[in-house]
């Protein structure tokens, strides 16, 4: 099957304008501003089933829907953080089919009647930065971008926004205050974004590759859309596939595609041909999932993969092969969280800083007792903390330790 | 000071946000201070907190709680070599050590020109191309993946005959 997404695998210059447009860019964008009310657009990308793609797996129409129209003005903002560890879709999207991406914002904009969007960039894709303003500039130039498009009374405005180096500021609030110029610290919710956002206004948020999706959806219907995945999962997922595999890298599927396939026919299989041990489906956020056969031939959509007792997140696929020690994996995880947390809450900060002195310790001398006190500190902050990266950090600890036990035991003092 | 040296950048970065939304400025600003020296020095942190009615105060804070603004001058360019899970899996802990030892530093540390300081940072993005790092200096911020030693010690020789 050709790609949805990542088309510029069969048309390199896809991120060239006219080749963009050749190939039927713009045309949906152009037919909905032009022929359709917002909320019709709206209605079709809710009956395709689309669920977001940055982690939580929301159902994107319905997002939108929850738009408050009886305070303006509304903004939308694409979040290009892409700071989990694992993941690198949004990153390829973006260098090779910019323009699908920003179409599918502008189809966003188009149907919650905003006429202002950012793209919110993590900081280190600067060059990445420079070549989205040319390809927004070229935009405006062809008449897609700018007052009254297409001869009607819509306008709209994109703008970059870059970020500068927290994993925090891809959660959504946090990204609102990095925004806003303060520090990406999260905001109790409710309200909600699309409530109370970006300046205290309706704002909605997707992922770069929900955006990607949309273009598509409204030039092939939602029909077409639906009859591709599961019926839990519409669609096509990017599995960004990393870890011990011989070919890791980004394969665009369709939900339901198997571990198995993914690793071993897409990926390669195992680097030096040894056996998988556990999969983390979501990037270090993710549980550690133990692997038999059975769990490789399981289909990967967000409900299938959660009968394994993990989410799939943003479907960065992790692979861990029986070489790899529990004990370092959990310390790397504990480490990037107690880096990335953003302090505003006591049971994070303080959990994440002792969970990283006891992962520490276990990989020179530490005790069995000292795994048991780990597991204990980790249980203690799930359920206490105000965003999800505190319970994002316990993670791999708790999995690791409750479903790795003998490899814990085996590899410290009793 | 920043206002007169890039006019037309400033008006240009103020013109993304609303009025109400000025303050969002403060990150592109930083950014365009640190440009030439690659740090953010008191008074540019002045200029910016006068230029958005906020206060110093402000923008030290913001300066301190994102990796990628520095308040200190360090090497002329920032070698941030990521060693997060997926990279560590794939050899990127030991491309650093080996790096070190060429370069005869640790991690966090400038060499004796005060042409480079390496770095151990968290996920970049590019875990499928590892080992890798980012290079954050006066040519802005650049990706350098599928490295080895060579490759990089051939980097910064480049880099070296580039700025001299
Ligand atoms: C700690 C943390 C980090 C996150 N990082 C990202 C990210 O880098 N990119 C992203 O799209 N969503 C990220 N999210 C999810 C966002 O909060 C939000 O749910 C998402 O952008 C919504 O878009 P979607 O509905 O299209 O998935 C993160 C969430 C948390 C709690
Ligand atoms: S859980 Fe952690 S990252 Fe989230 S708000 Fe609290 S301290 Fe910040
Ligand atoms: S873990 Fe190194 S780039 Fe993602």
């Amino acid at each position: 099957m050709s790609h949805i997404l990542l088309r510029h695998r069969e048309i390199p210059d896809i991120n060239n304008l006219n080749v963009y447009t050749k190939n039927g860019g713009f045309a949906a964008f152009k037919n909905a501003v032009t022929k359709m009310k917002p909320n019709e657009v709206t209605d079709v990308v809710k009956n395709s089933g689309l669920r977001g793609r940055g982690g939580a797996g929301f159902p994107t129409g319905m997002k939108w829907s929850f738009i408050d129209n009886k305070n303006w003005p509304h903004y939308v903002v694409a979040n290009a953080d892409e700071s989990e560890p694992g993941t690198f879709k949004d990153r390829e999207i973006m260098e090779g089919n910019p323009f699908q991406f920003l179409e599918g914002l502008a189809l966003a904009s188009y149907a919650v009647g905003a006429n202002v969007a950012y793209v919110y960039l993590r900081g280190e894709f600067w060059e990445l930065g420079a070549v989205l303003d040319q390809k927004i500039v070229e935009m405006e130039e062809a008449g897609y971008l700018g007052d009254k498009l297409f001869g009607t009374d819509y306008s709209l405005r994109i703008y970059n926004h870059l970020g500068a180096g927290a994993y925090i500021c891809g959660e959504e609030t946090a990204l609102l205050e990095s925004l806003e110029g303060k520090r990406g610290q999260p905001r109790v919710r409710p309200p909600f974004p699309p409530a109370v956002g970006l300046y205290g206004k309706p704002t909605i948020i997707n992922n770069v590759e929900t955006f990607a999706n949309v273009p598509m959806i409204l030039a092939n219907g939602a029909e077409w859309y639906k009859s591709i995945g599961t019926s839990d999962s519409a669609g096509v997922k990017i599995f960004s596939l990393s870890g011990r595999v011989r070919k890791p890298g980004n394969y665009e599927l369709p939900f339901g595609t198997t571990f198995r396939d993914l690793i071993y026919k897409h990926g390669g299989g195992v680097q030096d041909s040894r056996t998988v041990k556990a999969i983390m489906p979501a990037g270090a956020s993710s549980s550690l999932i133990p692997v038999d056969d059975k769990v490789l031939d399981t289909p990967m959509d967000y409900a299938t993969v959660r009968t394994l007792g993990a989410d799939l997140g943003s479907a960065s696929i992790i692979v861990i092969d029986d070489t790899v020690s529990m004990k370092w994996l959990i310390n790397k995880t504990v480490h990037f969280f107690k880096h990335e947390s953003c302090g505003k809450c006591t049971p994070c900060r303080e959990g994440t800083y002792w969970m990283s002195h006891l992962t520490e310790d276990l990989q020179h001398n530490g005790s069995t007792g000292d795994v048991d006190l780990l597991l204990n500190v980790a249980k203690q902050m799930q359920g206490k903390c105000l965003c999800a990266l505190g319970e994002f950090a316990t993670m791999a600890v708790v999995t690791g330790i409750e479903r790795f036990r003998k490899d814990f035991d085996n590899e410290v003092r009793a | 000071m920043l206002l007169k040296k890039y006019p037309k950048e400033v008006q240009q970065i103020l013109s993304k946000y609303p009025p109400e939304g000025k303050r969002s400025a403060v990150m592109p600003l930083l950014f365009l201070a640190q440009r030439e020296e690659g740090y953010v020095n008191k008074a540019a942190m002045q200029d910016i907190a006068k230029i958005l009615d906020i206060t110093e105060t402000d923008v030290a804070s913001i300066v301190r709680f994102y990796t990628l603004y520095h308040d200190k001058k360090a090497g002329k360019y920032h070698m941030q070599v990521c060693t997060d899970l997926p990279c560590a899996l794939r050899g990127a802990e030991e491309f650093l050590d080996a790096l070190c030892d060429n370069l005869g530093i640790e991690v966090g540390e400038t060499t004796s020109d005060r042409f480079l300081t390496l770095e151990a940072v968290t996920c970049l993005a590019a875990c499928d191309k590892a080992p890798m790092f980012q290079t954050q200096g006066p040519d802005g911020i650049k990706y350098h993946e599928n490295m080895n030693v060579d490759k990089t010690m051939g980097l910064i020789s480049v880099l070296k005959k580039s700025v001299t």
